[in-house]
């Protein structure tokens, strides 16, 4: 029988442990911190930490509950070692490593930006031999391209300023709208007309492309958000929220899926993953399934419950590289807050 | 064998036997390694003593932050992992236990310094975080803040040996204490600036 895993995620505000044998799911808890940060307009990094301390024990027993295990049945755990806050991922790092002594099982420190296209092995299956993945979420904006049936990851490319979920936040706030402001710069854009003003697509004009081909930038995106927003109130003209936020997410959805469908072309690769919590974005999703479909690529997406921050990412991930026979990871390995997108395992 | 944790400064470990005996015991000041070094450290000592320990005791601090994390979040989940109890433990009570009269102070960081006054070995005032001229000094002081501040304390810079923590717990459950949170001892609430959403 494939080995059982156990991941745990806590590179930010989410505890999450989950317990993944193969590609398939037994259970996923999450504890999350986010109400307690709301009021601060952002993540305190130091409540997010002391909430891991106090989230772990209760996390990791209502998920080996869920699953119907015990931790004698834990054949090895995995962790998210990086990129995050340091604070967040040394909690959740030395719990792995207290799991790893106490059950003498194998380690995995892993990637969890590389988690986050990871997961959709527990919805589609495993990748194929070549894959590519755009992961998008408030901290991450990274086009991945998995080789040898996801053992080598390559970062073509990623966001040189903003994160694409970090730009709307930024537009939310801009527009007067309660944080975190996405998911209603989301909502308000279902309601407005995407065509009523051409703002900026950045690093797409030929001298930008030959540079920074997969590269994406938000933060002149929301520049020129703000000019506009402020051009109207100089003016005294009311201002159309529905058809900012509408004009607003198209052109970031119109870089993200022109440039990753480009990619998958430019690659020979015709499976695409699109994974991380901003892959809930009506207008990414809507897009990049159209002009996924047009290019002939399978593209596959999964639930929105897979793509916020979760133990799910981190046991796939984990039991994929325990699977195919990747190395454990040393007792004394250490934290990474940048983590680099190429390491798989720390 | 009861094992015994602390990552209040320095990362220590020790394996101590029913009798008081140190069966094993290791400690680096390594002040921004401990999430590197506690578990290894952890399972050599488990090692060396020879068999699973039957409880836990670790230093609930007061400590700056990330570092006393490592040591309370690795202590109870050995203890969950291994069907044990875990006891919490002030650290500065483990200095404090070996100095008949004395004011310990320890790093807060932030040019302050975290502290207790003990007499006859047991806490009477604080633990506290205040300025290191601030701090009430009726008699001898011990532990690091003497090195750090010399202008205000003049005493011994002495470490907590983790085993005394065992002998802090040992002396007080005998004396009929049943509670040892394993509560960390922040004495600080966070600093207020938000980082964007991943
Ligand atoms: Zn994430």
């Amino acid at each position: 029988m494939e080995p059982l895993v156990l991941g745990i995620e806590s590179t930010c505000d989410e505890t999450g442990v989950a317990l993944v044998r193969g590609t398939e799911l037994l259970a996923d808890v999450t504890a999350s911190s986010m109400d307690e940060h709301a009021r601060f307009g952002g993540i305190v990094p130091e409540v997010a930490s002391r909430a891991h301390l106090q989230a772990f024990l209760p996390t990791l027993t209502a998920a080996l509950d869920k699953a119907g295990a015990t931790l004698d049945d834990v054949d090895a755990v995995a962790v998210a070692t990086g990129p995050g806050l340091v604070g967040s991922l040394t909690v959740g790092t030395a719990a792995a490593k207290a799991l790893a002594v106490a059950l003498g099982k194998p380690l995995y420190g892993v990637n969890h930006v590389i988690g986050h296209a990871v997961v959709d092995e527990l919805v589609h299956g495993e990748f194929p031999e070549r894959t590519m993945a755009l992961v998008v979420s408030g901290g991450h904006t990274s086009l991945l391209l998995f080789e040898d049936s996801g053992a080598t990851v390559t970062e073509l490319g990623h966001t040189l300023d903003d994160a694409a979920g970090e730009a709307f936040d930024k537009v939310g706030r801009l527009l007067g709208l309660p944080y975190p402001g996405g998911p209603h710069v989301d909502r308000l854009a279902r309601e407005g007309n995407p065509q009523a003003i051409p703002f900026p697509r950045a690093l797409t004009a030929p001298k930008d492309m030959a540079k920074h081909r997969y590269d994406f930038s938000f933060s002149g995106l929301k520049t020129a958000v703000a000019r506009w927003i402020e051009a109207r109130e100089d003016a005294g003209e009311e201002i159309p929220v529905a058809d900012v936020c509408a004009s607003f997410a198209d052109a970031v959805a119109d870089v993200l899926s022109a440039k990753t469908i480009a990619a998958c072309a430019e690659h020979g690769v015709t499976t695409l993953v699109v994974g991380g919590g901003f892959s809930a974005n009506s207008q990414l999703r809507d897009l990049i399934a159209a002009r996924g479909e047009a290019a002939g690529l399978d593209v596959r997406i999964p639930p929105l419950r897979f793509c916020t921050d979760n133990g799910a990412m981190i046991a796939a991930l984990g039991s994929k590289v325990a699977r195919t026979g990747v190395e454990a990871s040393r007792l004394d390995v250490g934290v990474d807050s940048s983590m680099s997108l190429t390491s798989v395992t720390a | 064998m009861i094992l015994a944790l602390d990552t209040s400064a320095a990362i220590s470990a020790a394996a101590v036997a029913d009798d008081g005996t140190v069966l094993a015991a290791e400690a680096f000041d390594a002040p921004r390694s401990h999430a590197e070094l506690l578990a290894p450290m952890v399972q050599r000592i488990v090692e060396a003593a020879g068999e699973r320990p039957e409880a836990i005791v670790v230093g609930t601090g007061p400590a700056p932050f990330t570092g006393l994390r490592v040591g309370l979040v690795t202590a109870a989940t050995l203890g969950h992992a291994w069907g044990v109890e875990v006891h919490g433990v002030c650290s500065l009570d483990g200095i404090g236990l070996r100095h008949a009269d004395a004011t310990v102070v320890t790093d807060a960081r932030r040019h302050e310094v975290y502290w207790a006054r003990y007499e006859g070995g047991r806490r009477v005032e604080g633990p506290a975080v205040d300025r290191p001229h601030d701090v009430p000094i009726p008699g001898g002081v011990v532990g690091a803040g003497v090195s750090l501040y010399p202008d205000a304390f003049d005493g011994e810079a002495a470490a907590l040996a983790a085993a005394d923590l065992v002998a802090v717990w040992r002396r007080d459950s005998a004396e009929g204490i049943a509670d040892f949170p394993l509560e960390p001892l922040y004495l600080r609430r966070p600093d207020v600036h938000g980082a964007p959403r991943p």
